[in-house]
């Protein structure tokens, strides 16, 4: 990360963290990303009258103190930038609180909000794409508020299954390359060498290169790339572009190999987001899985769960592990495999739907991206939780590539 | 008008806003659609794991089941809901929905949904009983009736 880029404030709004041994995890991810934890002042007065000023009254004081500090950032008694509400991982008062707070700031002020639930295991690690995150929507509005690609470049994302490279020029994707991530700079090397071959461009010619992805630090000083940036703000960029959505809110779903991001947009730059990480049962490896014990590809698992129906299998869990156990059983006691696909779908989709749509605000219209965004089965479930139309763009499993290309053109003329 | 009253199951809070000429908004209605449904698939009140899932309209996963079962029950009140009486602390008799933080969340959403609203402490003496029917009867007179709504 740049040193020289401003220093970001983040106001640190929270229960319980520093109990929790974690406080010292959450500055280290914040100096990581050039950015400092400030702690709103409030008075004694302020913490006594909060809750009838904001309406909800709580046990616990310290959750008076986080309405408190919400309120001294609204009223501009203290200036941020960004906001980061966090409290304990399975405390229901502070669920409501938290998501009552989140909601508050990023209504009345505008101030990108990141919500989050810790254990005492959460690291640095898990903190830091969404400080990166929070920190570059509130660093970079300009570069995000970019809407045409310009130019030839070219975006890389490395993601934890798959490595994806477009090449763009006035606007317009002219090569792609897709290909498994097996060794990160090797298969990065192999998708950039694709999508160049099919633009037929020269390596050379590359006015400006970004990447992203968990390899997104790598391969970029591998490539000296111009710009290395984190998958949610490319994404959401991407996801809007490619939809042609770029005006107004959207949602914007990503169900990756890893984990799965919602983020909630206004204008093409990110208000809120969650980033799942913690169960695969809710990932495209799950998907993956399923395919391999119904021995089908992975392409072709969406059109066999378009004509299942998930209702006709019981799965009695959402583990990675257990969960296809409920599939194999089904299958074993006479299941078509169609209704196995749905019902695998249906149980990614229920769980995005259950742990994580329930930190945003999700706003139409809701577009889904990645690769698994083109297994027809799962955009067809959420949707059917949400009850709204899911919009599936072309080139969606390239959305983090082109989302790179695409904000890396506002540096060619640096 | 459609009067939400908190505790959603007080007789007394539904009958008052009844003989006042408005609509109480009370959780029986809700349970009884339920229980009078056909067939029965998990008595008692015939809640079954979709109502909690219903319930994440208001409360993230994180938020126990109970009180996200609960808030699917009340969704359909508070949505139609004109008016709000809320009453703190309670007897058990008088009415309670059996969880302190569905009452934190039900009590924030009345009061966020910026509509007519009573807030008043269950009362310990005759005295404050007294007061406690009066003020809500000017509240409810001072609503108004269903019909003159339209």
């Amino acid at each position: 990360m740049n040193s020289t880029e401003n220093l970001v404030r983040i106001a640190q709004l929270s229960c319980g963290a520093e109990y929790s041994g974690i406080q010292k995890e959450i500055d280290s991810a914040v100096k990581q990303v050039n950015a400092v934890m400030v702690f709103p002042e409030v008075d004694i007065s302020d913490i006594d009258a909060i809750e009838e000023e904001f309406g909800l009254k709580v046990a616990s004081p310290d959750l008076k103190l986080m309405m408190a500090r919400a309120k001294s950032i609204v009223t501009g008694k203290v200036h941020v930038d960004a906001v980061f509400v966090a409290t304990c991982f399975r405390c229901a008062e502070a669920a409501i609180v938290r998501s009552e707070v989140r909601r508050y700031i990023n209504e009345k002020t505008g101030i990108p909000v990141i919500s989050y639930s810790f254990t005492e295991r959460t690291t640095a690690g898990t903190l830091l794409t969404r400080m990166e995150a929070l920190t570059t929507t509130a660093r970079r509005k300009s570069l995000l508020a970019r809407e045409k690609q310009s130019g030839l470049t070219a975006g890389i994302d490395s993601g934890s299954t798959t490595t994806k490279a477009v090449v763009m020029r006035d606007n317009k994707i002219i090569g792609k390359g897709w290909v498994p991530t097996i060794k990160v700079l090797e298969s990065a090397e192999e998708a950039y060498t694709n999508a160049l071959k099919e633009a037929g461009v020269k390596r050379e010619d590359i006015q400006a290169l970004g990447t992203t992805g968990y390899g997104r630090f790598l391969i970029g000083e591998h490539f000296k790339a111009d710009l290395v940036q984190e998958e949610i703000t490319v994404n959401s960029k991407g996801a809007v572009y490619l939809a042609d959505k770029q005006k107004g809110t959207a949602t914007v779903l990503d169900i990756g190999g890893m984990d799965n991001k919602a983020i909630s947009v206004i204008d093409g730059i990110p208000g809120m987001f969650t980033m799942g990480g913690i169960c695969a049962g809710a990932s495209g490896r799950f998907l993956e899985m399923t395919a391999k014990r119904l021995g089908v590809g992975i392409t072709e698992l969406g059109a066999l769960a378009i004509k299942g129906r998930q209702e006709n299998v019981k799965m009695n869990s959402y583990c990675i592990v257990f969960g296809i156990q409920s599939l194999v059983n089904s299958l074993a006691a006479g299941s078509k495999p169609e209704d196995v696909a749905a019902a695998a779908c249906h149980s990614v989709a229920e769980q995005l739907f259950e742990q994580q749509l329930q930190e945003i605000d999700v706003k139409e219209p809701v577009i889904m991206v990645g690769g698994t965004s083109l297994i027809e089965g799962l955009p067809k479930a959420v949707e059917e939780l949400l009850k709204v139309k899911v919009l599936v763009p072309e080139n969606a499993q390239y959305i983090g590539a082109v989302g790179a290309a695409l904000l890396v053109s506002g540096f060619i003329s640096r | 008008m459609k009067v939400f009253i908190y505790p959603t199951n007080s007789l007394i809070l539904s009958d008052l806003v009844e003989r006042f000429g408005h609509e109480p908004l009370a959780i029986m209605s809700e349970i009884g659609k339920r229980v009078r449904s056909q067939g029965l698939d998990s008595p008692p009140l015939n809640i079954t794991p979709e109502e909690p899932k219903l319930g994440l309209k208001y409360a993230a996963v994180e938020v126990p089941s109970g009180v996200r079962g609960r808030m699917a029950l009340f969704d359909p009140l508070l949505s139609k809901a004109d008016a709000a009486i809320i009453v703190r602390d309670p007897v058990t008799s008088f009415g309670c929905m059996g969880c302190a933080r569905t009452n934190e969340l039900v009590n924030f959403l009345i009061r966020a949904k910026k509509i007519p609203l009573l807030e008043l402490d269950y009362p310990s003496t005759e005295e404050d009983a007294k007061e406690f029917v009066y003020k809500i009867s000017e509240f409810l007179k001072s609503l108004k009736p269903a019909e003159e709504k339209k």
